[in-house]
C-alpha cells in the first residue's frame, strides 16, 4: 500500500474513518443507497451461479484428466497409507485423500496415465470437493471488494467475472490443488479485509474470530503449494503497515500497542506456523507403509517405514575393521539396488570393506574402530577391487576426476587411500552408522568423492556418475552416510535408536521438497510457457482430449474478460498515478471525491494490485518448469481490480452529468453493459470448460468455428 | 575545494581528469557571465586578480592512490586471471576483427584496447593460459594503466561523495583513506581488468547526482545544474556500458531521483509548468541520453571492427556479408535478390545450438528407426553445419517445368509458392505426414523419391519473408542470405547480442564462490604465482575493513529503526536536518550496497569474489557516516568524545596493519612458506604453499 494514500494514518484519520462509516451505512453515496438486504440477495445470486456453474456437467469426462492423474494418486496414497513423495506440502492431497475416503473411494483406482477410465470407482466424491471449494471463490471475491469499495456494482461486476470466467471453471472441475489453493488464498484476503474494517472496535468477538480465521487460512494456504507463501508476504506487509498505522497513534498507550502486537504474532505467526507442523504430523502419522517416496529420504527416516528394508532391522553401531557396508550419497541419490524390499536379496554389488590404508586385517585381530580422520581403502566386497580415483578426467563431467575400481584382490596403489570426515566432527571421533554424514577425501589429489548427479549412457547401465571433485566445497553431492552394516563382531543395535525426531523430520521433508522443486527443470528444447504470456491468455492447456472424435475440455481463460483484466491493469496504474499526483498536488476537489478516491482507489485498489504483483512477478525469476495454471491465483486480483477500477471510474465521470438521473443510468447502465459483455463472452467460449466433441475450432463446421481468435489457441 | 566547486564545475573535474598535475581551480574574482558594458568597464578599473583554492587533502589523496595503484605496474610481466580473458577481446580490437562477448556490453573492452591502442600494441599475443610471460610487444604498462587510473580516482570521488552528503571533512578524508588502503580494490585496479572502471563510473554518477540534487535548491537550471545532471547520465551509461552490473546502480539512482521528484510535487509553490520542465530535463538527462549512449557504444564496436573473425556465425548473414572478408568474399557481386531458377543456399537464421544450412544427400531415411517408429525411406534433409556443395539448391516456378533462368528473370516475392530442386540430387524438397525421426509430432522433412505408393509429392513451399524456418508444409520461410540492409543492421546486430546465449556447461570454478561467501570473505581468488620465487597475487580484502564495513551497516539498520520507531511516537533523539542527512547517507550507501549484492543471491551465473567490490565500495563509505553519527549524537560529554576519537584511532591503525600485513600478496613481493601461512588467516582461504622438497 503506497503510504501516500494516507487515509489510514494518525488517530484522526481512524476516528474519521469510524465516523464516516457510520454515518455511510445508509446513504454513503447518492449513487449506492441500496439496503444490505439487496446485498445479501445479490450475494445469494452469485452463490447459486457459482455453484451451477462449477457443478453443471461435473462428473464428464468420466477419465482422469491432465495433473489428476497426480493428485487422485496421492489422495489414493493416503488411503492406502503408502509413504510418497511429492513437491508440495501435504494438506492438498490429504484434503483430497479425506474428501474421496468419506464419499466411499476405496484408493484402489490406480490413476495410471491422463484418459484412463474411472468405471465403477467413485470419483465424484473427490471431483465434488474441489468444485465446492471452487465455487467458494466466487462469494469471496464479491465480500473482498465489497468490504473493500463499499460499491455494490464493482462486487457484482468481479463476481460476475469470476463466475463466467472458462478458465476459473475449468479448474475448479477436477482432482487438482489449485482450487483447494485459491479457497484457501482468497479466505486469507477476506479475513484480512474483513479484519481490518474491524480496526475501529479492536480485541472484539468479531475483530478474532477474523484475525484467528486468517492465521488458519495462511496456514491452509501454505500447506497446499509453496505458492502461499505470497499471500503469507501480502498479509504481512499489510500487517506491518496497521502496526505502522497504531504506532503512530499516540493516544494509544505502549502497553495497548503492545497488545495488538502480540495479538498480531498470536494469531498470524503461531497459529499457522502450530496448524502448519500439525498437518505435517498427520502426514506422517498417516503414511506408515513404505511406498515409492522413500528413496527421496535419508536411511535414518526410511527406517520408520513398514515394509521398507530398514525397517525393524539391527545392525553394528560404531564402524570396526573389516566392515561391509552399503554406501548411499546421502540423501536421495540413486544407488543401485534401491527399491529392493527384502533384507536378504539386498544388491551385493552395494558393498563394500574397509580396511585400513596399510594392511590387511585379518579375522582374528581385535575390532579397531574406524575413527575421523583415518586413511582407509574400500575393497569392493563382489569383485574385490579397490575404490580409486586418478588425475583423469571422468566421463561426463570434464573438471572432476574419475573414480574406477583397481588393484587385484584388495591390493592396489597409493590411489586407492582415502581420508574418511565426519562433518562438523573433530579427530579421533567414532563413526555412527546412519547418522553420520561422512566425507571421502582422495588422499593423493585431494579430491572429495561424490556423485555428479548425471546419468551415464547405456554402457553405464543408465546410473549416476561418479566423480571425484577437486573443488573443496561442502554440498550434498559429496555427503554420505553407511547404511547396510555388516560386522559379525559388534554387537547390533535395533534402528529404532536412530528415530529421528518430529522436527528433524520436518525439516528433512522440507529439504527435500525444495530440492525436488528447484530439480523440475524444463528440458532442453522443451516447449514451456513463459510468465508473460500468462495475462495475455496467450495459450492454454490440454486437460483431456486431443483429436477431434476425443471429449476435448481445454483450459483457457475466457478472453474477452482476461484482456479486460489486462487492460484494467493499464487502466488502473493510470488512474492511481493521476490520483496520486493530484492529491499531492492539492487539486481542488470536493472532500467527498478525495476520500473516495484515496480510500478505494490507492488503498482497496493498491492491496488488490500489490496482491496481484505478488503473485505474479516471482515467477519470472523462478527457474522451475512453469505452467499457464500458475497464473490464476494473480487472476483472482485481477479480476477484483477490474471491478474496482471500473466501478470508480463509471462513478467518477458520470457525476460530471447533470440531473443525477442520468448520471445514475449511465453508471448503472455502464456496469450492467460490462456484466452483459462477459456473459455473451461466457456464452461463446463455454465449450472450452463443458467439452467440445467433434471437428477443432478450423473447421467451419465446428461448433468453435472463429473462436479460434489467437493461432495459439489449440482447440 | 568544496568552496571552489562551488564556483566553477569544472574545477573539480580538472582536479579529477589532471590527476598527477597539480589541480587548479581557477576562478575570476567576477563573474565573466552576462557581462555588460557598465561592468566591462568596473573589471578594467579593479585589478585582474586569480585566486587559486587547493583542497591540499585532496591533492594529497589523490597522489597517494596514483602511487598505490601505478606503483610497478607492469610487474608481473604475465598474463594475470582474467586478463587471459580480456586480453583476447584486445587482440582483437587491435587486428580490427569482429567478436561478441556475451558477458558484456563492449564499453570497457574498448577502454581497455584504447590502452593498449596508445601504447601500440599490435594484437600479436596468444592469450591462452593464466601465467604466460608476455612477449616484448605487449606493453603491459599502457594496457594495466587505465583500470589503474580509475581505481586510484575512485578515491578522491569517495571523498567529494561524503563531502556532498553533507559530512565533514574528517569524515571524508576517513572515506577515502579507507578506500586507499582496500587491498582488493587495489589488486583489482593493478591489472587489465574492469571493476575498477566500473566503480569509477559508478561513484561519478553517484557524486554527479549528489552534486546536481544540491544545486537543486538554489541554481535550477544553471549551467552547473545541467552540467551535473548531464553527467549523471553519461556516468550511468558508461557504468552500464562497463558491466551490466552497473545497471544496478543507475536503478538506484532512478529511484532516488523519482522519490525526490516526488518530493518536489508535494511542493506546492511550483508552478505546473516548471514541475513539466523538471520532469522533462530529468527525462532527458537519465533516460534518454544514457540509452542513446549506450547504443553508440555498439555503433563504434561496429564501426571499429570491420573484419570477419571467429564469432561470425552467431549473427545474421546479412551483418556477415557487411564484414571484411568471410561471407562477403561469397556474396560479393551476387544478385541483391533472388529469381526464379536462382541458386541458393539456406541458412537457419536462429544459429542455435550452431548455425546450419539446409542440406541434402543420398542417403534415406531407415525404414524402422531404434524405438519402432516408420519413416517415409525418402532421401534424409539436414541441416548441415559447414559449407558444402550439397547444400545448393535451386527455386523452381511450380508451373514452368524448366529450371533456366527467364530473361528479365521474375523474382521471387513474399507469399509466393515455389518448389525448391536439391542442386546435387535434382530431388525436391518435400514434407508429409509421417513423423520426423526426433520430433514425433513435427512432420518429417524429405527430398522427394517417388515410390510410386499412394503418397503425393507435397513439395509446394510458400516463401514467407523475415521469419524463422517452419517446416511446415506451405510455411516455409527464407531468410535470403545476401539481402543486407544497412539501415537495419545496428538493431539487428543489437538483438542478436541480446539473444546470444553462450552456454555455459561447465558452471564450476576453482575460485568460485557463492554470495554469501562474500560478507565474511570466506573465499579468496589466486590471480597469479611465480614459478619459482613463491610470489604470488591474491584478491584478498582488507580484513579489517570488511569487518567494520559489516559492523557499520548493522548498527546503521539497527539506529535507523530505533529512530523510525521512535520518530513514530513523536521523540526525536536527533535534530531534523541530522535525521535528513543520516537518511540521504543511507538512500546512497546501503542502498548502493544493497542494490549491488542482493541480486546476486538470484542469480544463477557462476560468482567470483570481485563481483561483491562495488557492493564493498558503498559499504565502506557508510563506515565514516556511521563513526561521525555516533560521535556527534551519542557521546554527549567531552571525555567520551575523546574517548571515542581515541577507539577511532586505535580502529584506523589496525586497519593499517591489515594492509600492509596482506599488501605482500597485494603486489606480488615473494614470500616465504612460513609467511605465507601466517597470512591464511582463514582455513577457508586458498593461498599457494609449495610442498616441501619439490
Amino acid at each position: 500500500m503506497p503510504a501516500a494514500g494516507g487515509g489510514r494514518a494518525g488517530p484522526g484519520p481512524l476516528r474519521q474513518r469510524g465516523t464516516r462509516r457510520l454515518q455511510g451505512t445508509p446513504p454513503a453515496s447518492p449513487l449506492s443507497p441500496r439496503p444490505p438486504a439487496g446485498r445479501r440477495a445479490a450475494l445469494g445470486l452469485v452463490t447459486l451461479l457459482s455453484f451451477a456453474s462449477r457443478f453443471h456437467r461435473l462428473p464428464e469426462p468420466p477419465h482422469v484428466c491432465w495433473d489428476e492423474t497426480h493428485f487422485g494418486k496421492m489422495g489414493s496414497y493416503y488411503i492406502n497409507r503408502t509413504f510418497f513423495f511429492d513437491v508440495h506440502p501435504p494438506l492438498g492431497k490429504m484434503l483430497i485423500g479425506l474428501a474421496g475416503y468419506l464419499s466411499g473411494y476405496d484408493g484402489t483406482f490406480p490413476f495410471q496415465k491422463p484418459g484412463d477410465r474411472y468405471e465403477q470407482h467413485n470419483y465424484m466424491g473427490m471431483r465434488g470437493f474441489c468444485a465446492f471449494l471452487g465455487s467458494c471463490l466466487v462469494p469471496f471475491a464479491y465480500l473482498t471488494v465489497l468490504e473493500l469499495s463499499k460499491s455494490l456494482p464493482a462486487a457484482l461486476l468481479t463476481a460476475f467475472i469470476l463466475i463466467f470466467d472458462t478458465g476459473c471453471i475449468t479448474l475448479s472441475q477436477y482432482i487438482l490443488l489449485d482450487p483447494i489453493l485459491m479457497f484457501f488464498l482468497m479466505g486469507a484476503v477476506l479475513s484480512m479485509v474483513k479484519c481490518n474494517s474491524c480496526a475501529d472496535r479492536p480485541f472484539s468477538a468479531s475483530w478474532w474470530l477474523w484475525l484467528s480465521l486468517t492465521g488458519v487460512n495462511l496456514a491452509g494456504a501454505m500447506g497446499v503449494k509453496f505458492v502461499g507463501l505470497f499471500v503469507v508476504l501480502l498479509v504481512g506487509l499489510n500487517t506491518i503497515n496497521d502496526l505502522w498505522d497504531l504506532l503512530g497513534n499516540l493516544n494509544l498507550s505502549l502497553v495497548t500497542f503492545g497488545k495488538h502486537f502480540l495479538a498480531r504474532v498470536l494469531c498470524l505467526i503461531l497459529l499457522p506456523l502450530t496448524l502448519y507442523m500439525a498437518m505435517f504430523a498427520v502426514h506422517f502419522a498417516v503414511l506408515n507403509k513404505s511406498g515409492p517416496g522413500d528413496g527421496f529420504f535419508s536411511s535414518a527416516f526410511q527406517s520408520q517405514l513398514i515394509g521398507n528394508n530398514l525397517h525393524n532391522v539391527s545392525i553394528p553401531e560404531q564402524d570396526g575393521y573389516p566392515l561391509s557396508c552399503h554406501c548411499d550419497p546421502y540423501p536421495g541419490g540413486l544407488c543401485r539396488g534401491e527399491g529392493i524390499y527384502t533384507y536378504l536379496h539386498k544388491d551385493l554389488n552395494n558393498l563394500w570393506i574397509i580396511k585400513k590404508h596399510d594392511s590387511d586385517a585379518d579375522s582374528s585381530s581385535p575390532v579397531e574402530f574406524v575413527r575421523h580422520g583415518d586413511i582407509i581403502r574400500l575393497e569392493h566386497k563382489e569383485t574385490s577391487r579397490n575404490l580409486h580415483s586418478h588425475q583423469h578426467e571422468a566421463p561426463l563431467t570434464r573438471k572432476h576426476f574419475q573414480v574406477t575400481g583397481y588393484g587385484i584382490n584388495g591390493t592396489g596403489d597409493s590411489n586407492d587411500f582415502w581420508r574418511i570426515e565426519v562433518v562438523g566432527r573433530r579427530a579421533g571421533r567414532l563413526i555412527k552408522v546412519l547418522r553420520s554424514k561422512i566425507r571421502l577425501t582422495h588422499v593423493a589429489t585431494g579430491c572429495i568423492l561424490g556423485s555428479s548427479g548425471k546419468t551415464l549412457p547405456k554402457w553405464g547401465w543408465e546410473q549416476v556418475e561418479v566423480t571425484c571433485t577437486p573443488y573443496v566445497k561442502e554440498t550434498p553431492n559429496s555427503l554420505w552416510n553407511f547404511e547396510d552394516h555388516i560386522n559379525p563382531k559388534l554387537p547390533n543395535i535395533s534402528l529404532d535408536v536412530l528415530k529421528p525426531s518430529f522436527v528433524e523430520i520436518l525439516l528433512e521433508s522440507h529439504m527435500v521438497m525444495i530440492r525436488g522443486n528447484s530439480g523440475l527443470k524444463p528440458k532442453d528444447n522443451e516447449v514451456t510457457s513463459k510468465p508473460w504470456h500468462w495475462p495475455i491468455n496467450y495459450q492454454g492447456l490440454r486437460f483431456s482430449g486431443v483429436n477431434e472424435t476425443d471429449y476435448r475440455v481445454y483450459l483457457l481463460g475466457n478472453p474477452v474478460v482476461w484482456w479486460l483484466n489486462l487492460f484494467t491493469i493499464g487502466l488502473y496504474l493510470l488512474i492511481a498515478i493521476s490520483t496520486a499526483v493530484a492529491l499531492k498536488r492539492g487539486v481542488q476537489l470536493t472532500s467527498e471525491h478525495k476520500g473516495e478516491l484515496s480510500r478505494v482507489v490507492l488503498c482497496g485498489g493498491g492491496q488488490v494490485a500489490l496482491g496481484w504483483l505478488l503473485h505474479y512477478l516471482p515467477f519470472f525469476m523462478m527457474g522451475r518448469v512453469l505452467y499457464f495454471h500458475h497464473y490464476f491465483p494473480a487472476m483472482l486480483f485481477s479480476s477484483m481490480l477490474t471491478g474496482i477500477t471500473w466501478d470508480t471510474l463509471l462513478k467518477f465521470f458520470s457525476q460530471f452529468l447533470s440531473p443525477s438521473t442520468t448520471a445514475r443510468r449511465v453508471y448503472e447502465g455502464g456496469i450492467v453493459a460490462l456484466i452483459l459483455l462477459i456473459v455473451y463472452s461466457f456464452y461463446l467460449f463455454h465449450p472450452l470448460s463443458y467439452g467440445m466433441i467433434g471437428p477443432m475450432a478450423s473447421d467451419p463446421s465446428s461448433p468453435m468455428a472463429g473462436l479460434r481468435w489467437m493461432d495459439s489457441w489449440e482447440f | 575545494m568544496a568552496a571552489a566547486a562551488r564556483r566553477s564545475p569544472l574545477a573539480c573535474l580538472e582536479a579529477l581528469s589532471l590527476a598527477g598535475t597539480l589541480p587548479l581551480a581557477l576562478c575570476g574574482s567576477h563573474s565573466l557571465l552576462g557581462q555588460t558594458f557598465d561592468r566591462m568597464l568596473g573589471f578594467l578599473k579593479n585589478p585582474v586578480v586569480v585566486t587559486a583554492e587547493i583542497n591540499l587533502s585532496l591533492v594529497a589523496l589523490t597522489v597517494m592512490g596514483l602511487m598505490s595503484r601505478l606503483w610497478g605496474l607492469s610487474y608481473p610481466r604475465a598474463v594475470v586471471f582474467d586478463e587471459v580473458y580480456y586480453g583476447q577481446f584486445v587482440s582483437l580490437y587491435m587486428k580490427r576483427i569482429f567478436f561478441v562477448d556475451d558477458s558484456g556490453p563492449p564499453l570497457g573492452h574498448m577502454l581497455l584496447a584504447l590502452g593498449g591502442y596508445l601504447g601500440g600494441f599490435d594484437g600479436n599475443f596468444l592469450w591462452n593460459r593464466i601465467g604466460a610471460e608476455y612477449s616484448m610487444n605487449v606493453p603491459v604498462c599502457s594496457l594495466r594503466f587505465l583500470p589503474a587510473l580509475a581505481g586510484a580516482l575512485c578515491i578522491p570521488l569517495a571523498y567529494q561523495i561524503l563531502v556532498e552528503l553533507h559530512f565533514s571533512h574528517c569524515a571524508a578524508l576517513g572515506a577515502a583513506l579507507l578506500i586507499l588502503l582496500e587491498n582488493s580494490l587495489i589488486t583489482q585496479s593493478r591489472f587489465m581488468l574492469l571493476e575498477s572502471i566500473l566503480i569509477f563510473f559508478i561513484l561519478l554518477a553517484v557524486l554527479s547526482y549528489l552534486k546536481f540534487y544540491n544545486l537543486q535548491r538554489h541554481s535550477s537550471f544553471s549551467g552547473r545544474w545541467c552540467f551535473w545532471l548531464l553527467l549523471t547520465g553519461v556516468a550511468c551509461s558508461c557504468a552500464v556500458g562497463v558491466k551490466y552490473m552497473g545497471l544496478f546502480t543507475y536503478m538506484l539512482l532512478l529511484a532516488i531521483a523519482g522519490l525526490h521528484f516526488w518530493h518536489m510535487l508535494g511542493d506546492r509553490t511550483l508552478s505546473n509548468v516548471s514541475l513539466v520542465c523538471h520532469f522533462l530535463a530529468r527525462g532527458l538527462a537519465l533516460l534518454v541520453i544514457p540509452v542513446a549512449m549506450y547504443l553508440s557504444f555498439f555503433y563504434v564496436h561496429l564501426a571499429l571492427l570491420y573484419r570477419s573473425g571467429p564469432h561470425d556465425q552467431i549473427m545474421t548473414s546479412a551483418f556477415q556479408a557487411s564484414l571484411e572478408g568471410g561471407l562477403a568474399r561469397i556474396t560479393q557481386g551476387q544478385p541483391l535478390e533472388v529469381a526464379y531458377g536462382s541458386q541458393i543456399t539456406l541458412r537457419n537464421v536462429l544459429g542455435k545450438p550452431m548455425q546450419c544450412w539446409l542440406h541434402s544427400h543420398t542417403n534415406t531415411y531407415p525404414i524402422r528407426y531404434e524405438n519402432g517408429r516408420g519413416s517415409s525411406h525418402q532421401q534424409q534433409v539436414t541441416c548441415y553445419p559447414f559449407k558444402d556443395v550439397n547444400n545448393w539448391w535451386i527455386v523452381k516456378d511450380p508451373g514452368m517445368q524448366q529450371l533456366v533462368v527467364s530473361n528479365p528473370p521474375r523474382p521471387v516475392r513474399h507469399g509466393h509458392i515455389v518448389q525448391l530442386v536439391h542442386g546435387i540430387t535434382t530431388r525436391y524438397l518435400n514434407t508429409h505426414d509421417v513423423a520426423a525421426p526426433l520430433s514425433p509430432h513435427s512432420q518429417e522433412v524429405s527430398c522427394y523419391i517417388d515410390y510410386n505408393i499412394s503418397m503425393p509429392a507435397q513439395n509446394l513451399w510458400r516463401v514467407v519473408k523475415h521469419n524463422i524456418l517452419h517446416l511446415k508444409l506451405f510455411i516455409s520461410a527464407c531468410y535470403l542470405s545476401h539481402c543486407s540492409n544497412s539501415e537495419s543492421l545496428l538493431f539487428t546486430f543489437f538483438f542478436q547480442w541480446k539473444i546470444l546465449t553462450l552456454k555455459n556447461e561447465d558452471t564450476e570454478h576453482k575460485y568460485s564462490s557463492s554470495a554469501l561467501d562474500w560478507i565474511t570473505m570466506d573465499t579468496n581468488i589466486a590471480y597469479w604465482l611465480h614459478p619459482t620465487s613463491g610470489a604470488q597475487i591474491h584478491l584478498l580484502g582488507n580484513v579489517c575493513t570488511w569487518a567494520s564495513a559489516n559492523v557499520a551497516a548493522v548498527v546503521y539498520t539497527c539506529l535507523s529503526l530505533w529512530y523510525l520507531i521512535r520518530r513514530r511516537r513523536k521523540i526525536y533523539d536527533i535534530p531534523e536536518d541530522a535525521w535528513q542527512l543520516w537518511v540521504s547517507a543511507g538512500q546512497i550507501c546501503v542502498g548502493g550496497w544493497v542494490v549491488n549484492y542482493l541480486p546476486f543471491f538470484l542469480m544463477e551465473k557462476t560468482l567470483f569474489l570481485y563481483h561483491y567490490l562495488p557492493a564493498l565500495t558503498f559499504q565502506i563509505l557508510l563506515i565514516p557516516i556511521v563513526l561521525q553519527h555516533l560521535s556527534d549524537h551519542l557521546c554527549r560529554s567531552l571525555l567520551s568524545k575523546s574517548m571515542f576519537s581515541a577507539l577511532v584511532v586505535a580502529w584506523f591503525s589496525s586497519v593499517c596493519f591489515a594492509y600492509r600485513t596482506f599488501s605482500p600478496v597485494t603486489y606480488g613481493e615473494p614470500l616465504s612458506v612460513a609467511e605465507l601461512k601466517d597470512l591464511r588467516w582463514k582455513d577457508s582461504w586458498n593461498i599457494l604453499i609449495r610442498k616441501q622438497g619439490r
